[in-house]
């Protein structure tokens, strides 16, 4: 018996040892973003059934992990491709090239808006971002003066809005559409006030951490990373709202709806033609140096970029990915396949 | 307790029968806590079993539209060669769209066309050509297939989809129309869902299986079981039959008892530096997989390894010695056959750990999204929790149902391990 199990592990250890060797490898490998995840599988799982290459494997990642995996080196130990749901920072392409990853090919793939709705049972409502930045800061101004968040229903806000209690149902710190929520909404929102505008002037650092300061006093929830349990929650308690990605709004809209934002509703055609203000762009990078020696690069490239996969019509739209205009999608199609190199 | 304290003058009978009774219900009560805590136990269990399973059974069910489909030769292979690689190439897609023109002879417009034909899974051309392949002998005829329909026609047949939403229904109002009609005519239909059971990870819940992830949790666990358990084995019975007790001994000790309080992403950490960035093993592979899971499993088997060899009484060893055993043969005839149940359930309980852990697997690259089923140690593969916590994850809506069954296929995969550690222990067991 124990010789038998010993005899296993020694198998199995000499595997291990023959499959160090550095050897070629005819998959792609990307990693990245969870939010260009659901896209970026979508693309190689149709890549791998209508081409002859192996599908491509998908790690998620995390845009910023993925971009430090990116840049760790080339050969086929790196990844080929990494998703981010922001853009590439210069320390990030700094650190690229240290690593010698010099050439990059940066394609935006379309946007993402970020939804605060409630349960379709609720009524529908109308925000401003000045309206959600009172509700949610941690401190607000009022009378010249920061002071803590006094707001308790959304009534004693604009006389408009429902008599409920706030209770916002959102994403932790860690997550990515947190980050993009803060920047793009708390952000604007703050704007609207002169007084935190001029500051964001002359103390940006001040600023920053006024408007990116959300308020831990049981008003907003932290609901964890996984936008189908805010989903779920909003249901049972139709008094809440909820932040989410849009993607989730599309497929439950039998479930919840999303409120309109300086009067523009989530709607696919508002957030493609940057009419909804709550929206961001997503983005993958591609290794130029790996497109010679891994099977399969540019053709999968191709696939991403073919009006079939993200166009208005294509499976990325069923998946909730909102395109980029008609002109803007045909010029970066075609920098894309021709692998052009980044310009910051 | 009173009595021993007390002047040893017994007490009048009506106290002691009194303070009797107080002990009697004492008694009484400490039994009922226990009781009650086992109630409360078992409640919660069948009420996280009851939510789980009630969710999961319809995942074993998915909807099929039933098409008569003309294999058309001319379409297929029309130069007749009957050649696999033409066959595998050829347009099946085309098949479907006739077929649908051949039911829906109304539906003219391009928008409808398309509204029609994705109620189908887009995989419904990959069956076609599986089916093709299999049998080439259907070429030229016309056949009732059943094919997978989409996850959106399976959530509305389930009675999984309110009605609404208004115009970002995922069912339009013609739709509806449409797949009325097919129920009435019996061409819709919840069959046993097999995909859910042999095929890989699929970005479409209709297509998505679970079998991926089971064959990546097997190679994972053979390889964290092949590692761990000889190596803590071995440890285990040197301290604790040969090691002198020494400060060396005794730092090891300390060193092991930490090392199993250690969470577990330290280990995968570990493992993308090692094994990884070091050795350069493979990303996304198994066999990294298992090896740092066998880090994190054999502090508990030499744990618990210690513990089954210091119960083995010292009076067998002595006899063993005795009747002119070597201390070797004393170890291998006597002491480990009679420790062996105590160290397969520790053995278990680590690798139960082992198989439900995903944090140490993102740092190694298996939390990720993988089609093609792993063949073997190297091939890239996630694991069972690893595919729950995605699809989890997923905004469509049949990926719930799914979760929760692929839940209940790694509870199943744990009771099998389980009944195989019983079983073993069963043939160990030795009385004395």
């Amino acid at each position: 018996m124990n010789q038998q199990t010993l005899t296993l592990a020694a198998a199995v250890t000499a595997l291990g040892l023959l499959a160090g060797g550095a050897q070629a490898r005819d998959q792609i490998r990307i990693v990245g973003s969870s939010t260009v995840f659901p896209f970026s599988t979508a693309v190689a799982e149709a890549f791998g059934r209508s081409s002859d290459f192996k599908t491509p494997v998908v790690e998620s990642t995390g845009s910023g992990g993925g971009l430090k995996l990116f840049c760790a080196g080339l050969g086929t130990g790196h990844p080929d491709i990494t998703n981010a749901s922001r853009r590439i920072k210069s320390s990030e392409v700094e650190n690229c090239a240290k690593n010698g990853v010099t050439e990059i090919t940066e394609v935006k793939v379309g946007y993402d808006g970020i939804v605060i709705g409630n349960a379709a049972a609720g009524e529908p409502v109308a925000l401003g971002l000045k309206q959600v930045f009172m509700a949610l800061a941690k401190q607000v101004p009022i009378d010249g003066e920061l002071v803590d968040n006094p707001y308790v229903t959304w009534r004693q806000i604009d006389p408009s809005l429902p008599g409920a209690k706030i209770e916002v149902l959102g994403p932790p710190p860690t997550s990515g559409t947190r980050d993009a929520f803060v920047e793009l909404a708390m952000e604007k929102g703050a704007k609207a006030f002169p007084m935190l505008k001029a500051m964001a002037k002359a103390d940006k650092k001040t600023f920053k951490a006024v408007a990116h300061t959300i308020r831990e006093d049981g008003h907003f929830i932290e609901a964890g990373e996984n936008d189908n349990l805010i989903v779920q929650k909003l249901e049972k308690n139709p008094a809440a709202f909820g932040i989410f990605g849009f993607s989730f709004l599309d497929q439950n809209a039998d479930r919840i709806q999303g409120a309109s934002i300086d009067g523009v509703a989530p709607e696919f055609e508002d957030i493609a033609e940057g009419r909804y203000p709550v929206s961001r762009s997503l983005y993958f990078y591609v290794k130029k140096a790996h497109a010679d020696t891994i099977p399969g690069i540019r053709e999968f490239v191709a696939e991403f970029t073919s009006d079939k996969a993200w166009g208005p019509d294509g499976y990325l739209a069923d998946k909730g990915l909102i395109p980029l205009p008609d002109a803007e999608r045909a010029g970066v199609a075609r920098d894309a396949r021709g692998l052009a190199d980044l310009s910051m | 307790m009173t009595e021993t304290t007390a002047p040893s003058r017994p007490a009048p009978r009506a106290k002691r029968s009194g303070r009797l009774a107080r002990r009697y219900a004492a008694e009484r009560r400490f039994r009922a806590y226990g009781i009650a805590a086992i109630a409360l136990s078992i409640t919660f269990l069948l009420l996280l079993f009851g939510s789980i399973l009630n969710q999961a059974w319809s995942a074993l069910q998915q909807t099929r539209i039933g098409l008569d489909i003309h294999f058309d030769a001319a379409l297929l292979d029309p130069d007749g060669t009957r050649d696999p690689a033409i066959l595998a190439k050829a347009d099946y897609g085309a098949l479907v769209k006739k077929a649908w023109r051949e039911r829906f002879p109304e539906v003219r417009k391009r928008r409808d066309k398309r509204a029609l034909r994705r109620l189908l899974s887009v995989g419904a051309p990959y069956e076609l050509a599986a089916m093709a392949s299999a049998d080439p002998g259907l070429i030229g005829t016309t056949q009732r297939v059943w094919l997978t329909a989409s996850d959106d026609v399976d959530m509305w047949l389930k009675g999984k989809l309110a009605e609404g939403g208004g115009k970002r229904a995922k069912i339009g109002a013609k739709a509806l129309g449409w797949l009325t009609m097919l129920r009435d005519e019996g061409r819709l239909e919840r069959q046993f869902n097999s995909a859910f059971f042999t095929a890989g990870d699929s970005r479409e819940p209709e297509l998505a299986g679970v079998w991926g992830a089971v064959a990546g949790s097997f190679f994972t666990l053979v390889v964290c079981l092949g590692l761990a358990f000889p190596f803590g084995v071995m440890t285990a019975v040197y301290l604790q039959e040969f090691a002198p007790r020494n400060r060396w001994t005794d730092l090891i000790e300390v060193n092991t008892n930490n090392l199993a309080a250690v969470p577990s992403i330290v280990f995968g950490l570990l493992g993308l530096a090692v094994l990884l960035n070091f050795a350069g093993l493979p990303r996304s592979a198994p066999l990294v997989g298992g090896i740092v899971l066998a880090l994190m499993t054999l502090p508990t088997i030499i744990i618990a390894g210690r513990a089954a060899l210091q119960a083995v009484p010292p009076s067998i060893r002595e006899a063993a010695l005795g009747v002119g055993a070597s201390e070797m043969q004393v170890v291998l005839h006597h002491v480990l056959p009679l420790a062996m149940p105590g160290i397969l359930t520790g053995t278990i309980l680590g690798a139960a750990r082992a198989l439900g852990e995903t944090a140490p697997l993102l740092m190694i690259g298996m939390v990720a999204f993988i089609v093609d089923i792993p063949a073997d140690f190297t091939d890239p593969a996630t694991a069972l929790p690893v595919q729950i916590y995605l699809w989890a994850d997923a905004p469509e809506r049949a990926f719930a149902e799914r979760t929760a069954a692929a839940i209940l296929v790694l509870l199943g995969f744990l009771v099998c391990m389980n009944l195989a550690a019983v079983m073993l222990r069963r043939a160990f067991e030795q009385r004395w």
